[in-house]
């Protein structure tokens, strides 16, 4: 079963082949804001909302961190669990800054990681369209834009 | 570097043939110390040598065989070897097809005891 899903397409195929590589089990492509672009893994929308907030938290608290400490950003971050690991790091594309959150098992490893994610963001940033003007969400089609996005994500 | 790491990977790049030598986290796929010709790919080398050390310990095991002590890749233009040291570590070493393996794992052998 296919369970990596897309709702901008040109990030489909370069997360396919890194979810294939690295071996990782779940992964969020998403701006700094929260907004997922891509998933692989999750099976309710609930999930991938949460992770992705908590994701563009940690990267938005460790920001100021780095800032505090005159260091321009973190490229990224890892934490290392018992059975898992979290990966999350950032990287410029024409639409802007991107973010990419990665958790593994013991069937990858951090290296892996690391190594196909430098493959990922190369393919991410030569796919990357130029930007097209997007007209704001207004709070009248929040909704209906949250709810066309997740039923991207999901196959709904 | 530490002197002990740079004296146990110097004895294997001595070693006719060989591109260099990296002492690997296994668990993690990271470099802990690497003595590397410029055209090797450290990052690659370690991360994809001890993602290979771990699925082949998982099917030694299954063979119930044990953990692997020594394990060696010959291609057409190279080979790689990988000798498991206490605590995780892995000894990688890369070189071209001519490599002396029997010398190289001599001395692997000899930088894993003396890791421990």
């Amino acid at each position: 079963m296919r369970t990596t899903r897309a709702v901008e397409g040109w990030t489909l195929v370069p997360l396919e082949r890194f979810i294939m590589e690295s071996g990782a089990r779940l992964a969020l492509l998403m701006t700094p804001a929260g907004q997922v672009l891509a998933q692989h893994g999750f099976t309710r929308a609930v999930d991938v909302m949460s992770a992705a907030a908590l994701g563009a938290a940690i990267v938005s608290s460790t920001g100021e961190i780095a800032k505090m400490m005159d260091e321009p950003e973190f490229r990224a971050l890892n934490h290392q669990g018992v059975e898992h690991g979290i990966f999350l790091a950032g990287f410029e594309t024409l639409r802007g800054r991107l973010l990419a959150l990665v958790v593994y098992g013991t069937d990858s490893s951090m290296g892996l990681v690391e190594l196909f994610f430098q493959t990922l963001k190369a393919e991410l940033v030569a796919a990357c369209p130029v930007e097209e003007r997007r007209e704001p969400v207004l709070a009248a089609d929040f909704e209906h834009e949250l709810n066309a996005s997740l039923g991207s994500l999901f196959g709904r | 570097m530490t002197t002990r790491f740079r004296l146990a990977l110097d004895s294997i790049t001595r070693v006719r043939g060989v591109h260099g030598a990296l002492l690997v986290a296994g668990d993690d796929g990271l470099i802990i110390a690497e003595a590397l010709m410029e055209k090797v790919n450290g990052k690659a080398v370690a991360a994809l040598a001890a993602s290979l050390a771990k699925r082949l310990r998982r099917s030694m095991e299954a063979c119930k065989a044990g953990a692997p002590h020594f394990m060696h890749l010959q291609a057409q233009d190279g080979t790689l070897v990988v000798v498991p040291a206490p605590d995780g570590v892995l000894v990688v070493t890369v070189g071209d097809a001519r490599m002396n393996v029997g010398l190289v794992r001599l001395e692997m052998l000899r930088a894993a005891e003396a890791l421990a």
